[in-house]
């Protein structure tokens, strides 16, 4: 806002940059809550978020200070912490500061300052005026299919849908005429209704900014929508601008109505200056006090684990005395960590890895009868390929009681008087006796079981909307390798090799989306592990993996199948390929997965009420199976709740330790990759996906309000696109309260296993990703796999890190520990924090 | 047999009454002892109606206990049991008892927890003395308690601005069928000269006997049941409150809008149909009402591109049916449709989060393209003007606002002009000049026929003056009272019978009430020295005992039974006689206002978003 010139075009840029992006419901993806602010340190980068939007962008400091009482922030960390942001000399006089300084923490932000004139010089609620009818307005454009009777839309957008409606009736959305008048003239731009309503152009940029953030989740919405219109099915044309000028239309028919049209600009009689938004934001001694107190609190915890890596790396690398029974790969996706955990320990002569969920194969998947595309990889990859599905039976069920035609005078009365008996039945039913119905999002529904699918190319002709229906071998073998080389498996193969993906069922859960694999834009990962294990067990491209020096030996099969992270089931797929040796093989194996997942469903029954973790393995199994159909459970599962850390490297870094299912886990052999070719490809995602999930936890924690989606138990399924908390209300992005209650706020510690040059260099080769490291909002710590030491990136150099904590409590039996570990007394950060186990040795 | 019925009233208050004292962080106890409570309700009731039929479904009425007597009047508890008791009672316990099993998992860790249940229960139990009423004074206690269970469970969330703000809209809304129902229950003192009791009205010959003695009085009672029934009933003109109410947590969304409370304007109309049965008059609009309803709603339904909100207006269309239903003398179909309809939107506002998964899921194999055709001819200019008018709900809330509270909004700040002081020297003067008259032996007749008016005059200026009080919520809480004063002394001059005891009746639970609001205010005013009216405070975050103790006071203050002011309200207007049609009004707009006066303040001063602004707090648009 250096100039007071308006320039449109600069304010709408500005606008969807800072406004959030996150999509429709059906497509959740997580990201960075604060992204606009990436290329800041984050520090600086949120508490200028925060002075800008009124955002809490750290816990509060009685919280910090409590942590510190109970322990859970230590003490010789804090002086460490300070120390080596302030000098050893000043620890006496920061820790007082931290421990009992007297601060005024009334946080009065920039955004609303101007927009509050309505109210106090005009004694007008312009927001109370304007905003239900908008929204009412806009969700209604934007439905995809809750009404019945949908809005009028004429393709050339939204405006021109609204004239046309104004045009062809005897009513108006408007009041008065003025108003009515100009949105049918259509020549108005932002600039010249802003002069009409803010009057001193100095002030347009705060105004709008002021607007649009009074009302972010349509805003973003709005913004998300005009960007990519095909995430929404039924696609309709929507910009910032037409919203903006929409409005503004509002406010002038408000203005109109109650003051006639003869009232002054809201800028008339102003006597502050237009507010620089983005102007620098004063460093104070509170934001030093509240970053102290959060290295303290991450460190405490880090410095945990680290120490946990040190006593426990020695190992062996790969499996146990035997013969490898078989090897399997899960997502990196911290929820797996448990599982891998327990399916060594039920079978000690098996290897686990761990490998982003799409498997290194990113394409577009239509099932069968479908009429539009799912993507199936990470949501910055764009494929240029297309799964089909076919060769399915049977059809998909309905569920009467979900027809809106309900809703409607004659039909509704006919339903009224049967189906309401039904219902009754049913929700005594479902709750004395959950199963899975139709309306519940089954993540093994996703692909059927027994469906084919077009995943050879043999006739580069086979293309549908610019698509190249299926891989050509050598495609697939590039892919296969790529795949291999990442996690370091090129020789030892087992007979049987799983390919295990994940997904989430759950029942009335908008956010389920948010529960499945992040890897695959939000989607259960089946269909990729079906494809990467068809591509491995092809002949041609084994023959080409074999020019290549991978030599996967004729008895090796590859087996696809999907785990489903909340109801804690596991499918296989293609089965019938397995030769007779691998089929007994894969039956005893399957014996095992089972057993593992009873174990896996113990450990994370301890942090549910509804589950006696001390019951038996079988009934605990089945509780747990029941939250997942349960319409009564708003927590399924915790989704990446808790999520904290991120280790690259071999499985003998976390083999022998506990880390109650808080780190993602992606393999990589630093041997066969001495110079970092594929470093390079793994470290790339793991800013945005890993990263991403990581802050977006963080932030909708620490302010669960702004940020987060606040609970879940009053939201509005809006559109089918979004929740809101009431009909008159604002769309909530970002997560619910419900998701992350567990979740410690602390940044992500990435571990990566290599040496700290090669680490620097991989890192520095793509700006996009080095911001993430350079600004802070992940940490970086390599562990050289010679010396063993530990080395912490900052401020562009390694410098070498010994962890504090010298002795780290060994643990027998895992599952007498986990029947023993506490339940939260509140989800108040100081109790539900010491729900989190902390690190332990497995002997 | 019919002693046995007060058990259905005991139950569930001492199920509340127990809850009420279990530690708020013993989910387990909490939600055990509503659960627990519920059963036996539900497995009690089913074996009462097994002996009722047995005994071949005879009627009951059962006089439980006279709170209050005198020569023309009595003010007893009563209750009763028919065929329509037994439908909505058993539907009534089998809802609630599945909403709270359901709510048990639903609400785990909410901070709310406790108040959920407790408010649950105290609804359940207004909803059963509403069902077991056998008299309108009976009947009343329970829509009253509905009314406040209402507004605590939409401001369920009341560190949010939405929530507390459509809370006071519904309350204010619910308050127009309060005073139709007093205005009734006033009217029917007089017609009656008794206390009359639903069984009497199914006396054929009693009521045809009534009806022709008293002219048009009976079709202005009548016609009081109809507005209550509409009001609480969400049909028109009122039933933009409905989608408004979906401010709570989704299962009580369910129970009371989807369901029971919804439904209860149904109840009324039927329990009170031998009463207008021969009224065509009254006949008539209600199958009108009902026909426009349903019509005007189920366009609104459609039109709606959110769950909840559809939900609601299909249910209004529902209820619509049923109001022609009963009208027409199908009650047994509309208690089927009653029953129906409360479960199928029971469950699907419990199922509308699926929603979401499962029709995106549709669409994904179903999806077809609409061809939008716009012509523009009359039939398409007429079907676009019916969109937009459903968009807007008809204008029904604004319309509302502009002429309903819009008008005592005005005549309030007319009184702008008087500051505080005028008014403490108004309401002195008028103590001055009353005990003077008190004590001297003899009232010019000038006064004794003109004081009663001007008093309650005074009354209902007093109490605008504190509905539109902006500065100071000490100063309303005064007016406030100030207005209760006037209004008793009016009531008291006009009936020279209506002695001291009866005035203390009232009285005494008012100032008792009040008192303790002094205590607050005051005590929250030390805190910031700011307790102005024009803003919410949110002070409930800070001061959440306080909060409770004010909640009391308020309720207490306009005369919830909470204190004996309950019983005194009663007596007050049994004492106005039908011919003075000017205290009426005024007393009765008073009321209508006084309500909705006192719990602003407590909205605005105990919730809504809280100044302290370093933690997180929820943006006002959400």
């Amino acid at each position: 806002m250096s100039s007071f010139a308006f320039d449109e075009k600069h304010v709408l840029h500005e606008l969807w940059h800072f406004l959030p992006t996150q999509t429709p419901l059906r497509d959740f993806i997580h990201h960075n809550s604060l992204h606009a602010f990436q290329d800041m340190k984050f520090f600086d980068a949120i508490f200028k978020a925060s002075k800008i939007f009124g955002y809490q962008v750290t816990l509060e400091l009685r919280d910090f200070r409590k942590l510190y009482e109970i322990g859970r922030i230590r003490e010789h960390i804090l002086e460490q912490v300070i120390a080596k942001r302030k000098g050893t000399e000043s620890i006496g006089e920061w820790k007082a500061k931290l421990l009992t300084g007297d601060y005024n923490e009334l946080n009065e932000p920039r955004i609303g300052n101007l927009r509050k004139h309505w109210r106090e010089a005009y004694q007008l609620d312009m927001d109370s005026l304007v905003q239900p009818l908008l929204f009412r307005i806009l969700c209604s454009y934007l439905d995809q299919g809750i009404s019945l009777w949908d809005f009028p839309n004429k393709p050339e957008g939204f405006l021109a849908s609204l004239r046309q409606l104004e045009n062809n009736s005897f009513t108006s959305f408007f009041k008065t005429k003025r108003a009515k008048k100009m949105l049918m003239d259509g020549q108005y731009t932002i600039a010249q209704l802003l002069k009409m309503v803010v009057g001193d152009e100095a002030f347009f940029e705060q105004y709008v900014f002021d607007q649009q953030f009074s009302h972010r989740g349509w805003s973003g919405m709005v913004a998300t929508v005009e960007e990519r219109p095909d995430t929404l099915l039924d696609t309709k044309i929507i910009s910032l601008h037409d919203l903006i000028i929409f409005e503004l239309l509002l406010e002038i028919d408000t203005l109109d109505y109650h003051f006639g049209s003869d009232w002054k600009p809201l800028c008339t009689d102003i006597n502050n200056k237009p507010v620089d938004l983005f102007g620098d934001v004063p460093a104070t001694e509170l934001n030093e006090v509240f970053t102290l107190w959060q290295e303290a609190f991450e460190w405490s915890y880090y410095d945990e684990v680290l120490a946990g890596i040190k006593a426990s790396n020695s190992a062996t690398p790969f499996g146990g005395k035997g013969a490898t029974s078989f090897q399997a790969m899960f997502c990196i996706d911290e929820r797996e960590c448990s599982i891998r955990r327990h399916i060594e320990k039920v079978d000690a002569n098996c290897v686990t890895f761990g490998t982003p969920g799409f498997f290194t194969v990113e394409f577009y998947f239509l099932p069968q009868g479908g009429k539009f595309y799912d993507k199936l990889c990470p949501a910055p990859v764009t494929p240029k390929y297309l799964i089909k599905e076919f060769g399915v039976h049977g059809h998909r069920q309905h569920e009467m009681l979900y027809t809106n035609k309900t809703h409607t005078l004659v039909p509704g009365f006919i339903s009224t008087l049967s189906l309401g008996f039904a219902a009754a039945g049913r929700l005594f039913q479902n709750i004395f006796r959950p199963k899975m119905s139709p309306a519940i999002s089954n993540a093994f529904t996703h692909m059927n079981k027994h469906s084919q699918l077009t995943i050879e190319n043999k006739n580069l002709d086979d293309r549908e909307n610019d698509l190249q229906i299926g891989f050509t071998v050598e495609e697939m073998a590039a892919r296969a390798e790529g795949m291999l080389r990442g996690i370091g498996l090129t020789e030892n193969f087992a007979p049987l090799v799983y390919l295990v993906a994940h997904g989430s069922s759950s029942a009335n859960n908008p956010h389920h989306g948010a529960h499945d694999c992040g890897a695959c834009s939000g989607r259960p990962g089946s269909v990729n592990a079906k494809v990467m294990s068809f591509m491995l067990n092809h002949v041609a491209v084994r023959e080409l993996l074999n020019q290549r020096g991978i030599n996967i030996p004729n008895e090796t099969q590859f087996v696809g199948g999907l785990h489903d992270t909340a109801a804690d089931e596991v499918e296989f797929y293609d089965e019938q390929i397995l030769s007779e040796a691998n089929r007994a093989g894969h039956l005893k194996n399957k014996i095992a997965f089972e057993n593992a997942l009873d174990l896996n469903a113990k450990e994370r029954s301890r942090r549910f009420a509804s589950i006696k973790t001390k019951n038996g393995l079988k009934t605990i199994r089945k509780a747990i199976k029941d939250r997942s159909v349960s319409l009564f459970e708003p927590r399924p599962e915790l989704g990446h709740g808790t999520n904290s850390l991120c280790i690259v490297g071999g499985r003998n870094l976390t083999k022998d330790l506990f880390l109650d299912r808080r780190a993602f886990l992606n393999s990589y052999n630093y041997k066969t990759d001495l110079d970092g070719k594929f470093l390079t490809g793994i470290m790339k995602p793991l800013g945005p996906v890993c990263g991403g999930i990581n802050l977006e936890y963080y932030f909708s924690r620490v302010d669960n309000h702004k940020l987060g989606a606040g609970t879940k138990l009053p939201h509005h399924v809006m559109g089918l696109i979004g929740v809101a908390n009431s009909v008159d209300g604002d769309l909530r992005p970002g997560l619910p309260l419900q998701m992350i209650e567990v979740h410690d706020p602390v940044r992500l510690l990435i571990i990566v296993e290599h040496f700290p040059e090669v680490v620097l260099k991989t890192i520095q080769s793509v700006p996009e990703m080095y911001e993430w490291f350079i600004n802070e909002w992940v940490h970086l710590m390599v562990l050289n796999p010679e010396t063993k030491t530990f080395h912490y990136f900052k401020e562009g150099s390694f410098t070498e890190y010994t962890p504090l904590v010298q002795v780290i409590p060994a643990l027998n039996d895992v599952n007498a520990f986990i029947e023993s570990a506490k339940e939260m007394k509140t989800n108040y950060i100081v109790h539900a924090t010491q729900e989190n186990l902390p690190v332990h040795t497995l002997n | 047999m019919s002693e046995l019925l007060q058990l259905f009233i005991w139950i569930p208050f001492v199920g509340l009454l127990v809850g009420f004292f279990v530690p708020s962080k013993n989910e387990r106890i909490i939600s055990g002892i509503a659960i627990a409570n519920l059963s036996v309700y539900l497995l009690g009731l089913v074996a009462f109606l097994v002996y009722w039929t047995l005994n071949d479904f005879p009627v009951l009425d059962r006089k439980h206990i006279v709170l209050f007597e005198t020569d023309n009047m009595a003010f007893f508890i009563d209750y009763y049991f028919d065929k329509l008791t037994a439908v909505f009672s058993v539907v009534g316990a089998f809802v609630a008892l599945l909403v709270n099993i359901f709510s048990r998992y639903y609400i785990h860790r909410d901070e709310g927890f406790k108040r959920f249940f407790s408010t649950i229960m105290l609804f359940f139990l207004g909803y059963n003395i509403m069902v077991f009423s056998g008299n309108f004074e009976t009947f009343f206690v329970g829509w009253e308690i509905l009314g406040i269970c209402s507004f605590l469970l939409i401001a369920f969330y009341r560190d949010r601005y939405l929530p507390v703000k459509n809370s006071l809209k519904v309350i204010s809304i619910y308050r127009v069928g309060d005073i139709c129902l007093m205005l009734a229950m006033w009217m029917s003192h007089h017609l009656w000269h008794q206390n009359i009791t639903f069984l009497k009205l199914n006396d054929a010959n009693l009521v045809t006997e009534h009806l022709q003695a008293n002219g048009g009085y009976p079709v202005f009672i009548a016609a009081m049941f109809l507005i209550a029934a509409a009001v609480k009933s969400a049909q028109l003109p009122f039933s933009s409150w409905l989608p408004r109410a979906m401010e709570g947590p989704t299962t009580s969304s369910a129970i009371f809008y989807g369901s029971l409370s919804v439904h209860l304007g149904v109840f009324l109309l039927l329990r009170t149909y031998p009463y207008w049965e021969s009224m065509a008059a009254i006949k008539t609009s209600v199958i009108v009402l009902g026909i426009v309803t349903s019509l005007v709603a189920n366009g609104i339904a459609r039109v709606q591109s959110s769950v909840k909100v559809q939900i609601a207006y299909s249910s209004i269309a529902q209820i619509g049916l049923m109001f022609i239903e009963v009208g027409l003398d199908f009650h047994i179909l509309a208690l089927v449709h009653f029953a129906g309809n409360a479960f199928l939107r029971t469950y699907q506002l419990l199922v509308s989060p699926s929603v979401m998964s499962y029709l995106i899921h549709n669409m994904v194999f179903n999806f077809v393209p609409k061809n939008q055709s716009n012509v523009n001819s009359i039939y398409g200019k007429l079907k676009n003007s019916i969109y937009m008018l459903s968009i807007k709900e008809w204008n029904l809330d604004f319309l509302l606002q502009k002429f309903l509270w819009n008008p005592f909004k005005w005549a309030g700040r007319q009184l702008n002009f008087l500051t505080s002081r005028t008014f403490a020297f108004l309401f002195v003067t008028i103590i001055i000049v009353l005990l003077y008259f008190y004590f001297s032996p003899e009232i010019p007749e000038v006064i004794v026929t003109f004081s009663p008016m001007l008093f309650s005059l005074f009354g209902l200026l007093f109490v605008l003056r504190a509905f539109v009080e902006k500065a100071n919520a000490l100063t309303a809480w005064s007016l406030l009272l100030a207005g209760q004063v006037c209004i008793t002394l009016s009531v008291a001059l006009l009936n020279p019978k209506f002695g001291l005891g009866q005035v203390s009746i009232y009285l005494s639970g008012i100032l008792l009430s009040s008192l303790l609001g002094y205590y607050v205010l005051l005590k929250i005013r030390k805190v910031d020295n700011d307790i102005s009216l024009n803003r919410f405070h949110g002070y409930v975050y800070e001061q959440p005992k306080l909060g409770f103790l004010f909640l009391l006071s308020c309720l207490g203050f306009v005369a919830l039974p909470l204190t004996p002011a309950f019983v005194g309200i009663d007596i007050l207007f049994s004492q106005i006689f039908k011919h003075e049609m000017g205290i009426i009004i005024c007393t009765s707009c008073s009321f209508l206002v006084m309500e909705i006066s006192v719990l602003r303040i407590y909205a605005r001063i105990f919730m809504g978003q809280s100044k302290r602004t370093d933690h997180a707090m929820a943006y006002r648009s959400s």
